[in-house]
């Protein structure tokens, strides 16, 4: 599931962009520093095979609902964690600029949701482990399934998060969790089969080719277990820092003021016209500015929350609402305006 | 969204982004800077705003006009996009029920505005990103993200991928269609099936990155996909992200919307 | 010029899965020669043109470029003088836009701006195709692709030319004025095609592969008369000499 601009503040939406750019540049650094020049073309062409396998739907098993790949994984097995993370943020930037699949803000999360935790937790720690030196179908399978969850559940798990700390849902964490999660399980669940489908076809189809792969990355070897979790204990500081930071100065802080809500003054009367109409639209019209009423729902949603401050900002008032709807009818005019003055020219 | 839905919005937009107008000759890298500043501004407003969000679509309608962009084609992709957010902001009327406005006699919470608002970030958010693309092309943007220092390895294989999202978009193609006609019904679309289609696409994308990197090395290859692209920012460029600022700015600290929406009212007593 | 020479000597080579693809071709070309390569599908045509500039090097046997053997060590300065052309012009083009891709070897050899331009122009105006420049590779037909192929070649200036089926794609015009343009091209090449009246036309010297062997090698024009030795081959005369 892709994360969202529209979900997003921008304290979570930049930090996670900083934690991205700091991972995927120094993946680039690694890269430069150790890579065969073949691997560049090798990852293009990849990144490319994703978005098309992507878009080959098909039937999972007894449910009759249609899946597609998702890509981390079988990436991060084939070319190695630096590689893999810059292919996966290729992948989800054209998705993001062509589909606009979450959008360009949430691109920082997106990449870190799908490809930091297959890259750098679930490959090294879990899937080289699991799968050692084997090359029994049955043990890659087990490693993948077991891989591909993993890292969809941190994944789903980090949406959940990144939309709590934005403060912009509803959603109480306990019951996002429960939306998430298990979906999460049957998607990671499919994506771990399919995932080691493809690693067992193409080792029986080609033996030779994943080792060939595997020698154009002989940095392998180089990431030590200590270093990624301190990498990885250093980074959740800083952004678990940053985050609560940002939470505790409260981005929607509200300066709630009265005035500007109800400070109308009154309207004379004046009967002809369409103001009689539009004034008793407004007569209807009017923002409570008493946000210590009680919730129309029950009470026990309210303890399971963090008490929630209604933040009805200054521009949500009845001018604001008239003044919104004045404005868009201007926008469609300009817009209008330009293109038929366009059509004229030509 | 079938396959070829997919394929065939790849190639409209870019062939949208290789127009001829004065949005699309602006610098790549202005365009990508301000779209940025454009998201941050919109997601910058708090939960409960509406109103004042309601001036931004001012940039897109700006954007599409001047770009000389069909309308349709970019709402129909706005309403055809992951409605993830639509779908948790959702939630948000039937959590937060407390009333907070009497509109034209009917009642609105405070969870409706707060989903109003998510669903105006999310058009606005998501039209800037197609609109970026729709006026500039991919190349342009890549070039523009080289230039704006992301490491040059990512942005070559992101040029790359570009490059052969289409040859094995078809070849993808190709094979779908070899499996639908071989297959009745169901059976042919299952998860084992799949993996084979998908196991020889990968062999074959393997095998064209080989070749593709012989050809490299013949024409000189060192690592790097060097260019030559003109790469001044002109005045027209600089006025733009200026103009763009100000309007951001502008619209961002104070309640335009509201002003209008007073002075009418003053006109109407 | 004598570094326009190319010499196989019992080249021998194995693809990692273990198929046998050249098993001992040896020949030499002199400088200026032009030389056809035939063969049945899958006889080793593309594999020896991908020896000539060491994207592949044999398993035993060597190749040498003038005087010098083609090896890990000298292939990237030897590379600039041969000039391959690849059988699908997808692998070969891989730039966001025609004039970047032939742009791409000219900007490698370190020429400035200008020159580059020069070189763009001129090799795009080989192939007719000066007026897709800014077009991206993927909405070209294919035989626009494969004239673009070539010009991306050409732009480097090569001293000798290997091209893997280059008429493939292209219709009788293009194909016309392709011939015509090897013809003035006036060194060393080598083409490995189907197409035997355009190596008629073009060759003076033909070598026949089967089975990743030298079959026969000699003048095209007594070579390719031959029917008992092309059928044996899986080819057929060339309709210019078939005699209607
Ligand atoms: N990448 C590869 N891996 C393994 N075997 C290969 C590879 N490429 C080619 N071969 C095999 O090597 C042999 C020679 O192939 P090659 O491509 O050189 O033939 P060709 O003469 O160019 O054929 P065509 O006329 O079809 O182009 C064939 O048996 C082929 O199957
Ligand atoms: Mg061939």
């Amino acid at each position: 599931m892709h994360m969202a601009d529209a979900l997003l503040s921008p304290a979570v939406g930049t930090t996670l962009w900083a934690g991205t750019a700091a991972v995927t540049s120094y993946a680039s650094k690694k890269l430069k520093r150790e890579i065969d020049d073949r691997t560049i073309p090798l990852m293009g062409v990849l990144g490319a095979f994703i978005f098309a396998a992507q878009m080959i739907n098909f039937t999972i098993p007894g449910t009759g609902s249609s899946g597609h790949l998702g890509g981390g994984m079988i990436l991060a097995i084939i070319l190695g964690p630096h590689a893999a993370i810059l292919v996966i943020a290729s992948v989800l930037t054209v998705q993001a600029l062509f589909f606009a699949d979450g959008g360009l803000l949430a691109l920082g999360c997106n990449i870190w949701n799908l490809g930091f935790y297959p890259c750098y937790l679930v490959y090294p720690l879990l899937y080289k482990p699991l799968v050692g030196n084997s090359q029994k179908p049955g043990r890659i399978l087990v490693a993948s399934l077991v891989s591909a969850v993993t890292a969809l559940q941190l994944g789903a798990f980090s949406v959940v998060l990144e939309t709590l700390l934005s403060g912009k849902s509803e959603l109480p964490f306990g019951a996002f969790l429960l939306l998430m999660q298990p979906i999460h399980l049957a998607i990671g669940i499919i994506e771990g089969l399919v995932t080691a489908g493809i690693i067992n076809y193409v080792r029986s189809a080609r033996p030779e080719l994943l080792e060939t792969m595997a020698a154009l990355r002989p940095l392998d070897a180089s990431i030590s277990l200590k270093k990624i979790m301190a990498t990885f204990i250093v980074l959740a500081v800083i952004t678990g820092g940053a985050l609560s930071w940002f939470a505790s100065t409260h981005p929607d802080g509200l300066e709630w003021s009265i005035e500007k809500v109800t400070g109308k003054g009154e309207l004379p009367e004046q009967e002809n016209g369409i103001a009689p109409v539009l004034k008793g639209i407004q007569e209807k019209t009017a923002f409570l500015p008493d946000y210590g009423f009680k919730p129309a729902g029950n009470d026990a949603k309210e303890g399971e929350a963090p008490p929630v401050w209604p933040g009805i900002e200054a521009g949500t008032s009845v001018a604001g609402l008239i003044g919104a709807v004045i404005v868009l009818g201007m926008i469609v005019l300009i817009g209008m305006g330009i293109r038929s003055f366009r059509r004229g020219c030509t | 969204m079938t396959f070829s839905d997919h394929y065939f919005d790849i190639d409209r937009l870019d062939r949208l982004s290789r127009k001829e107008t004065f949005v699309h000759r602006l610098d790549p890298r202005v365009k990508t800077i301000a779209t940025m500043l454009f998201l941050i501004t919109v997601i910058s407003f708090p939960k409960y705003e509406v109103a004042a969000l309601v001036p931004f679509f001012l940039f897109p309608v700006l954007m599409l006009t001047l770009g000389d962009i069909p309308a349709g084609f970019i709402a129909g992709k706005i309403l055809l996009v992951s409605p993830f957010a639509i779908l948790i902001g959702l939630f948000n009327p039937f959590l937060d029920t407390r009333i907070v406005a009497v509109v034209a006699g009917l009642p609105v919470s405070a969870g409706i505005l707060s989903f109003l608002s998510i669903l105006l970030k999310f058009v606005l958010t998501i039209s800037a990103a197609l609109l970026l693309i729709a006026t500039t092309s991919f190349p342009g943007v890549c070039h523009a993200l080289r230039q704006l220092g992301f490491p040059a390895i990512f942005v070559s294989q992101l040029l790359l991928l570009y490059r052969y999202l289409f040859v094995l978009l078809e070849e993808a193609m190709r094979i779908v269609r070899a499996r639908d006609m071989r297959s009745s019904g169901a059976r042919g679309a299952g998860v084992r099936v799949f993996v084979r289609l998908v196991g020889v696409l990968f062999l074959r994308a393997v095998d064209r990155a080989e070749r593709i990197y012989h050809a490299m090395l013949s024409r000189g290859f060192q690592g790097d996909l060097p260019t030559l692209r003109p790469s001044r920012v002109t005045a027209v460029d600089l006025a733009f992200l200026a103009a763009t600022i100000a309007f951001l700015a502008g619209f961002r600290f104070s309640q335009v919307a509201e002003g209008i929406g007073r002075s009418a009212q003053e006109l109407l007593r | 010029m004598s570094h326009h020479i190319i010499e196989f000597r019992d080249v021998c080579f194995r693809y990692p899965d273990g198929t046998e693809a050249l098993k001992g071709i040896s020949f030499r070309i002199t400088h200026g020669e032009s030389v056809g390569v035939v063969g049945a599908n899958g006889s080793g045509k593309s594999t020896l043109i991908r020896h000539m500039n060491g994207c592949l090097l044999p398993t035993s046997g060597t190749v040498n470029i003038g005087d010098f053997p083609l090896t890990v060590k000298t292939r990237r300065e030897l590379r600039r003088k041969v000039g391959i052309v690849f059988q699908d012009p997808d692998d070969q083009l891989f730039m966001p836009t025609v004039f970047d891709d032939v742009a791409f070897g000219p900007l490698n050899l370190g020429m400035d701006e200008a020159c580059v331009r020069e070189k763009v122009r001129g090799a795009l105006d080989v192939v007719h195709c000066l007026d897709l420049q800014d077009k991206p590779p993927h909405r070209l037909s294919l035989g626009q692709k494969s004239a673009v192929a070539i010009a991306s070649v050409m732009a480097m200036d090569p001293d000798i030319l290997a091209m893997d089926e280059p008429a493939a794609n292209l219709d009788p015009r293009s194909r016309r004025s392709l011939i015509a343009f090897l013809k003035t091209f006036k060194h060393s090449k080598m083409i490995a095609s189907h197409d035997l009246d355009l190596i008629l036309d073009v060759c003076e010297r033909c070598i026949v592969i089967g089975d990743g062997r030298v079959v026969a090698d000699g003048p095209s024009a007594e070579l390719l008369s031959n029917r008992t030795m092309l059928e044996e081959n899986s080819l057929e005369l060339p309709l210019s000499l078939q005699g209607r």
